[in-house]
């Protein structure tokens, strides 16, 4: 392999559409990331900002509607969106999995938590019907579940709620993925359980070095989780960088709204600065910048032309006109000083 | 007590328990146990806890949306229902001779009149509005339950007043519950919720189903609008930065008891009782340096199910504090001071 590409994964100006009945929704538009092996990077974002809909086009599991317009999805160096589909059928839950947001519904009620692990890995590899068993009870007692023989036997209604994301897991790990996007895997969870899945898979990096795509909206789950962050809004990316740059150093205005109107320890008695109006209606796209029309600095500029990624610092990028004007700013003073 | 009237609304020893059927046997979940709590006109309390733990059901039997198994409640002076248990200090029922429990006066009021008082919001602002009623309507279905005006003029006038108040254009009162945003729609059901000028509502989860940043816009409403009014709130949510912003005081709840009632600030950073110490551990702060540094406690296991409550503390089976005293009797709330109410035998 090239040097260039320690990258396990890249993304590169993704675009995926879904043709509904009222027109073409572009529900992503224009994504680029890159992934390296062992890392986590949080994709964050309100809902409908495109999140999911990056996450599952990688997968290629879209609904009938939607499609990948343009963009690279490179696995390896490979472009996996010219796969066939039965090569793409191999390659998920073999080198990349998901774990959904809704461990009551994604479960399938009747069939056991046994039989459901055992096809995943029957499906992917040349074992046998008894080696699959010891395997996925291997998987069970690696993520935590306790009397894991037992609970092979047992269907998904039997188990709470942390449990069932539990065995979620385990399917999603038992072929050893190098990716696994976890698609808001804690949000239907309480806090307490919500731990004790975010250290468990905490824990299974460590172990088995897979590399995380994390969705979510919840900016405390990414603060703890993260190492690189990626901020969507209207199916754009509007900043991403490591999660310091993004906590400490945001640099797009949605950023800092965002920063500004969740509850934190420092603000507990202050009001909280909402941003105003609405979100964003895909169908409705505003031709500049997506957030535009609910950024309290925009400029006419804004609202005309759609901003360019630009390098704040080392790999942390932001798309704001903000900067622009900064930058200029910055230049016109430095020659009056001269 | 004297100083009641202090208090807009006290709940006293309340229960509701829901008959179940398992098989050809009948038991008893008992949702909401013998849970005391009081709160100030224009106050905030919290009340936070895991799915399960009842506190959706606090909110409901207090409204009387449930009747109540046990307890009493006094809203503004009034007592408005009361099953006549007598408690001793100890928070243990007062029996006679025979074991039989010594019964006070029964008191269970209409509550049509007070319905106008006690209002709620709902989690849900996609199913809680009536999809074929119109914005008009559903503000003014509280206005005509209690025949709050004169002429259709002046209903009129009041949705729009309320719906100014709340932020919406009155130019959408014709319009209905889907064509709203999600955080519009929470508006309604606030506008509805106020339309009786009520002095004290009960918000269950009534921002969780927003996005982070509609979410804001309605923390500050509730925030404002008990600033212009003096409603006074019962704040039900699981998410515990938001509870810890809004509440004045905050109480935890752990399969339908009160673990830990205190000030917002104090129980945040003060807390006793070990399961709220794990529930604020596991909260995920929103600061990476933050994140890095902090040490979760990690609970093991699941919460138990209410149908199989353990004996003595409901938290001892996942309690690292737990000794045989937990397991033989329940802890009662005690004041640690400042109001401060712990209920742990360890702690």
């Amino acid at each position: 392999m090239s040097m260039e590409n320690k990258n396990l994964l890249e993304v590169k100006d993704l675009h995926t559409s879904f043709f509904t009945d009222a027109g073409e929704v572009c529900a992503v538009n224009g994504v680029s990331f890159n992934l390296e092996p062992g890392k986590t990077i949080g994709i964050v974002g309100e809902s409908g900002s495109g999140k999911s809909v990056t996450s599952y086009s990688i997968l290629r599991i879209l609904a009938d509607a939607g499609k990948i317009t343009s963009g690279e999805v490179l696995y390896k160096g490979e472009d996996i969106t010219k796969w066939p589909e039965d090569k793409m059928q191999k390659f998920r839950g073999e080198k990349i999995s998901i774990i959904f947001q809704d461990p009551m519904t994604s479960l399938n009620p009747v069939f056991t938590i046994g039989y459901q692990l055992e096809e995943a890995i029957l499906l992917h590899t040349d074992k046998t019907k008894d080696e699959a068993t010891k395997r996925a009870i291997e998987m069970l007692t690696l993520v935590g579940v306790n009397e894991p023989a037992s609970r092979m036997k047992q269907y998904p209604h039997e188990l709470s709620g942390g449990m069932r994301q539990r065995v979620m897991i385990a399917m999603a790990l038992c072929c050893e993925p190098d990716i696994l996007i976890a698609d808001e895997p804690t949000t239907a969870l309480d806090v307490t359980i919500q731990a004790q899945i975010l250290e468990l898979m905490k824990k299974l990096q460590d172990e088995l070095g897979m590399a995380i795509i994390m969705v979510t909206h919840d900016l405390g789950v990414i603060a703890s989780m993260c190492d690189e962050i990626m901020v969507m809004y209207g199916g754009r990316v509007c900043e991403r960088g490591t999660a310091d740059d993004i906590f400490y150093n945001p640099s797009h205005e949605y950023t800092k709204g965002l920063l500004r109107s969740i509850p934190r320890v420092e603000n507990m008695n202050e009001k909280l600065v909402p941003i105003g109006g609405t979100p964003i209606n895909l169908l409705n796209m505003p031709e500049g910048c997506a957030f535009c029309p609910r950024c309290e600095e925009a400029m006419k500029v804004c609202l005309k032309e759609k901003p360019d990624e630009i390098e704040i610092g080392e790999g942390h990028f932001a798309s704001c006109w903000m900067n622009v004007k900064k930058m200029y700013e910055a230049q016109e003073e430095a020659k009056n000083e001269q | 007590m004297s100083n009641n009237d202090e208090y807009i609304l006290k709940v006293e020893h309340l229960k509701q328990y829901f008959p179940v059927k398992k098989g050809l046997k009948k038991m008893q979940l008992k949702a909401v146990d013998d849970v005391s709590f009081a709160i100030k006109p224009g106050e905030t309390l919290g009340l936070v806890g895991e799915s399960g733990c009842g506190k959706t059901t606090v909110g409901r039997t207090l409204l009387r949306l449930y009747e109540p198994t046990a307890g009493k409640i006094t809203f503004n002076g009034e007592v408005i229902f009361d099953t006549g248990e007598q408690y001793d200090e100890n928070g243990k029922v007062i029996v006679d001779a025979s074991g039989k429990p010594v019964l006070g006066k029964k008191i269970d009021k209409k509550m049509l009149p007070y319905r106008k008082e006690m209002q709620m919001v709902f989690q849900d602002p996609y199913s809680s509005l009536n999809p074929r009623m119109t914005v008009e309507d559903i503000i003014g279905e509280p206005l005509d339950v209690h025949g709050l005006y004169n002429t259709k003029e002046e209903r009129r006038e009041k949705i729009l007043e309320l719906m100014e108040l709340v932020g919406l254009n009155a130019e959408h009162a014709m319009r209905y519950a889907h064509e709203f945003s999600g955080g519009q729609r929470q508006r309604i059901g606030i506008a509805r919720a106020l339309a009786v000028n009520p002095k004290f509502i009960v918000c269950d989860e009534a921002v969780s189903a927003l996005d982070v940043s509609i979410q804001a816009q309605v923390i500050n409403m509730f925030e404002e609008l008990q600033k212009k009014l003096g409603v006074a709130y019962l704040f039900i949510a699981h998410d515990l930065l938001v509870v810890r912003h809004i509440s004045d005081r905050i109480a935890v709840m752990y399969l339908g008891k009160i673990m830990e009632i205190a000030d917002a600030d104090e129980l945040n950073e003060n807390p006793i009782h070990p399961y709220t110490l794990s529930l604020l551990s596991a909260v995920p702060i929103p600061d990476p340096e933050t994140a890095r540094k902090s040490q979760r406690i990690v609970l093991e296991g699941d919460v138990p199910s209410p149908l199989r409550m353990p004996t003595g503390c409901p938290f001892r089976t996942r309690c690292r504090y737990a000794t045989e005293k937990c397991a033989q009797e329940r802890p009662i709330l005690t004041d640690r001071g400042n109001g401060h109410m712990v209920a742990c035998w360890n702690k």
